[in-house]
């Protein structure tokens, strides 16, 4: 809400001049953004970033001889095989099962498609650990790097399929419509037609997907798959090294710098061709026929939802009915459940206001800071919670111990380690976003504060939407971080649910994961709900 | 019009939750700072089950109330060097010697009151008198005694890295239980038969490289794997869990002075930083006591007590009746080296 006051006081002096407003409109058709917004932007990216600046310090104080003998070793051979295998395959799988489910549900007369809607997004709300636990306790088979490749990519889809969705609902369908009447088959139009438009959400979630596998922790913990991440909790856990655990974080943050770079050559090439594509005069797209399809679409979104909530489902309720355990304080489980959904909506909140400047800045504006800006905030998404807590111990502790351990540290720590969600999903729909409506209002006198409330917010409303229910899943299942932040004497569901399992109990256990995946379950539903009723309402 | 009252919709709804949570930190600060003198701040590595029985009975006793922060306990360690003579900790509880031993090496730990030190069995408190043992933990092997019988059963830990016991064994390699062990074997055997041990007993794991102690103790018990390392007290809190008509899995000792046989201590120590140094010293008090170590006795926890001549009740092996190997609190440390010989194995 500081976007509204300070944009309004920084035209203030244009804003009575008739003549003055003109010109200003003309050069807001060359697509510059405002010096605010590049102020606000690069102060968000400063924040988001601290986290490097930590890693850094840290390494210099380890020394670089001890992180020398740590990262040449033949141990970091097999983690970097390791991790880039994985990181190939299941960015591979998730794209194509999200891609495929949010054309079924988007663009077919799929029948159930509300329900399919929220259910292909409930996998994300289970959290590693008791998906990693689910699978290694019923298939004991399932371990390495195939088991965490199928662990993974159901866990890590929605990702994929929530932003691609989104652009899905957004589109105009006319240019595919175009293709159509030109005689191109529904494979051609799909390939040549949706899926460029389509590219800023397809890369964005695939950028994600491959950034999260590299942080992830809890899942490979328990599927007996050593990266990267799993030798630096080890570092931590047994070597009361926090600086060469640090020093290893820099391996993370080169490999995610990489993938990054590359995304940007991907999506510069596609860079323009859709880039104004248009959702002024969005209708309700044609939906294909599945006719003889029917069948084996339903069949493959059930088979994929059983095996992404079912396995966990299946555990859930084994350690339930299985375990004596009854030692289930019910009082202390609402209380964690309160705290769960406050902590998780206000990350969602202040890490989708976070993303708005930056994603409108580095969309609208097409230089080379701004590409820069955008993909080094991006890479925050490859470090562990645990590296973003202590980042945020360290900076709370040196220049503002008042916010130590309070809720609006543990908030803001959240915000940075999900920024990337939350600006993935709103940078798709603001590339989908028309400009030229923001021009015509503007032209039409209204000053920056309205266009953005009136005209830009609600254009990129799937993707804020979005943004926050990405974070909100996310939140909701976060340990590591959690535990070092959360205000002492303070439960959530997640540390409850560890403070179980530590203990062997895994029965009273249970009921913290089953209302941990409860609670992101909300969103999920409304996210899938929403998106239902969006193109009637704007027709109306 | 729809499109402009979506916006404002928007925006005016994720300011309000944003600050949400600012109004409900006040709420909680608020409620913090209220009787400053009778409440402890307890960071806890210990099995937070253990810690709130000692808790409330710790409160009902004296009447100050405890805030319990719980982690790992490595991870608070390094939490509380991190934060230095600004922590928030009055007292360190852990599950294991080598986290306090850190504290008291970077000297960031308080002396205990000697009458506190002297309710202990002087081998298990801290050789600087900066932490007290509060129980006891026993390394043993768990098998599946359908797989196993006892008479196939290695007497040294030695024997697990022989290759009969290939894809049969595992162990946990990132536990702070498992360093101690190796601080005990590289004592006795010197660093570099220890190397090749722990690469007889990499290459044994076959896929079986659990992460911690409560999946081995399962894993066992379920057939997946023949036999494993663990403490006694992971075996029993199993069976309390699962009932004893579901235990296909025993718990069995190496020989006597064995380097794989050792009782390790968990302790706790009070923060030099603290600002409630008599409450903190009376909570260490309160668990060496017989009261508290009579907690530890009853509760779920199945560890040793040492405290005030209190002894198990649950039908172990009395802990004066075991021969464990002969090493001192001293000799394991902070447990560092023993994370170089893991690291040098590529087990860490």
């Amino acid at each position: 809400m500081t976007l509204v006051p300070t944009d309004d006081a920084a035209i203030a002096g244009t804003a009575t001049d008739d003549a003055a407003r003109n010109a200003d409109a003309v050069r807001r058709r060359t697509s510059r953004p405002t010096p605010v917004l590049a102020a606000l932007s690069t102060a968000v990216a400063a924040l988001v970033l601290l986290p490097l600046v930590f890693l850094v310090l840290q390494a210099r104080q380890a020394g670089w001889d001890e992180v020398r003998a740590l990262l040449f070793r033949h141990l970091t051979l097999v983690l970097l095989r390791n991790t880039i295998e994985l990181a190939v395959l299941v960015t591979t799988a998730c794209v194509l099962i999200g891609v495929t489910a949010a054309w079924l549900v988007e663009r077919t007369n799929l029948p159930g498609r509300r329900a399919w809607a929220v259910l292909l997004v409930l996998p994300f709300a289970v959290p590693d650990f008791v998906t990693g636990y689910a699978w290694s306790s019923i298939f004991p088979a399932v371990h390495g790097l195939w088991g965490a490749t199928l662990v993974m990519t159901l866990g890590l889809y929605p990702l994929v399929y929530l932003p691609v969705a989104a652009a899905l609902r957004g589109t105009d369908p006319a240019p595919e419509e175009v293709a159509r009447s030109l005689g191109r088959g529904r494979i051609h139009t799909f390939v040549r037609v949706t899926v460029p438009m389509l590219r800023p959400a397809l890369l964005g979630g695939g950028l994600v997907v491959c950034l999260t596998l590299f942080a992830e922790y809890g899942a490979f913990e328990i599927l007996r798959f050593q990266t990267f991440t799993t030798t630096i909790f080890a570092e931590f856990q047994v070597g009361f090294n926090g600086p060469a655990a640090s020093a290893l974080s820099l391996a993370l943050v080169a490999l995610g710098l990489m993938v990054l770079a590359t995304e940007g050559l991907l999506a510069g090439r596609g860079r323009g061709r859709f880039a104004t594509g248009s959702r002024q005069a969005a209708r309700v797209p044609h939906r294909h026929r599945l006719e003889r399809w029917t069948a084996p679409a339903l069949g493959g979104l059930v088979g994929l939802v059983a095996l992404a909530l079912g396995m966990p489902a299946a555990a859930l309720s084994y350690w339930m009915v299985q375990s004596h355990a009854t030692t289930l304080p019910g009082g202390s489980m609402l209380g964690a459940a309160a705290h769960t959904a406050v902590y998780s909506a206000s990350a969602g909140a202040l890490a989708t206001i976070l993303a708005l400047p930056v994603a409108l800045y580095t969309v609208r504006r097409d230089s080379r800071a701004a590409a820069v800006l955008q993909r080094t905030t991006l890479v925050v998404q490859a470090l562990p919670g645990l590296i973003i807590a202590l980042a945020a111990v360290f900076y709370a502790i040196h220049y503002a111990p008042w916010i130590y351990q309070t809720p609006q540290l543990l908030v803001i720590a959240y915000a940075i380690l999900f920024y990337p969600l939350a600006f993935v999903a709103v940078r798709a729909s603001v590339a989908q976003a028309p400009h030229r409506l923001e021009e015509v209002a503007r032209s039409l006198g209204h000053r920056p504060a309205s266009v953005l409330v009136r005209v830009t917010v609600p254009l990129v409303a799937p993707g804020l939407a979005a943004a926050f229910c990405l974070v909100f899943l996310t939140t909701v299942t976060e340990l590591t971080a959690t535990l070092v932040l959360v205000p002492t004497g303070v439960h959530t569901l997640a540390t409850q649910f560890w403070a179980y399992q530590n203990d062997a109990s895994y029965g009273a256990a249970a009921p913290y994961a089953v209302a941990l995946v409860a609670i992101a379950a909300v969103p999920s539903y409304l996210i899938g709900r929403w998106f239902d009723r969006l193109p009637s309402r704007q027709g109306g | 019009m729809r499109l402009r009252r979506r916006g404002v919709a928007m925006l005016v709804l994720m300011a309000v939750v944003a600050s949400g949570v600012a109004a409900c930190g006040s709420v909680s600060a608020t409620g913090a700072s209220g009787g400053a003198n009778d409440t402890i701040t307890l960071y806890n590595g210990q099995h937070e089950q253990t810690t709130d029985a000692l808790v409330k009975a710790f409160t009902a006793a004296t009447g100050i109330k405890v805030k319990v922060r719980s982690d790992d306990e490595t991870v608070l360690a390094q939490q509380i060097e991190q934060e230095g003579a600004a922590s928030q900790a009055d007292v360190f509880y852990t599950e294991n010697s080598p986290a306090l031993a850190e504290l008291s090496g970077k000297g960031l730990l308080a002396p205990v009151e000697a009458s506190t030190l002297a309710s202990v069995p002087v081998k298990y408190d801290s050789p600087t008198g900066d932490w007290v043992g509060v129980s006891a933990r026993v390394s043993v092997v768990v098998y599946n005694t359908n797989e196993i019988t006892p008479a196939q059963l290695p007497t040294s830990v030695m024997d697990l890295a022989n290759p009969k016991w290939k894809g049969k064994i595992t162990f946990a390699p990132g536990e702070t239980d498992f360093q101690p062990i190796v601080t005990s074997v590289a004592r006795s055997v010197g660093d570099q038969q220890t190397l090749a041990w722990l690469e007889g007993m990499k290459a044994n794991l076959a896929g079986h490289d659990y992460p911690d102690n409560e999946t081995i103790v399962a894993k066992v018990n379920s057939g997946d794997v023949e036999m494993g390392l663990i403490n006694t007290y992971y075996w029993y809190r199993l069976r309390a869990s699962l009932g004893g008509t579901a235990m296909h899995s025993a718990l069995a000792m190496f020989a006597p002075g064995d380097p794989g046989y050792l009782v390790n201590v968990s302790g706790a120590g009070v923060l030099k930083s603290s600002k409630h140094q008599v409450a903190a010293q009376k909570f260490l008090a309160f668990l060496t006591s017989a009261a508290g170590q009579k907690v530890m006795a009853t509760s779920d926890s199945f560890e040793y007590p040492i405290g005030s001549g209190v002894v198990a009740t649950d039908g172990q092996t009395p802990l004066e009746q075991l021969k464990p190997a002969p090493m001192t609190i001293a000799d394991l440390g902070n447990g560092q080296h023993a994370v170089q010989l893991l690291q040098q194995a590529q087990l860490l």
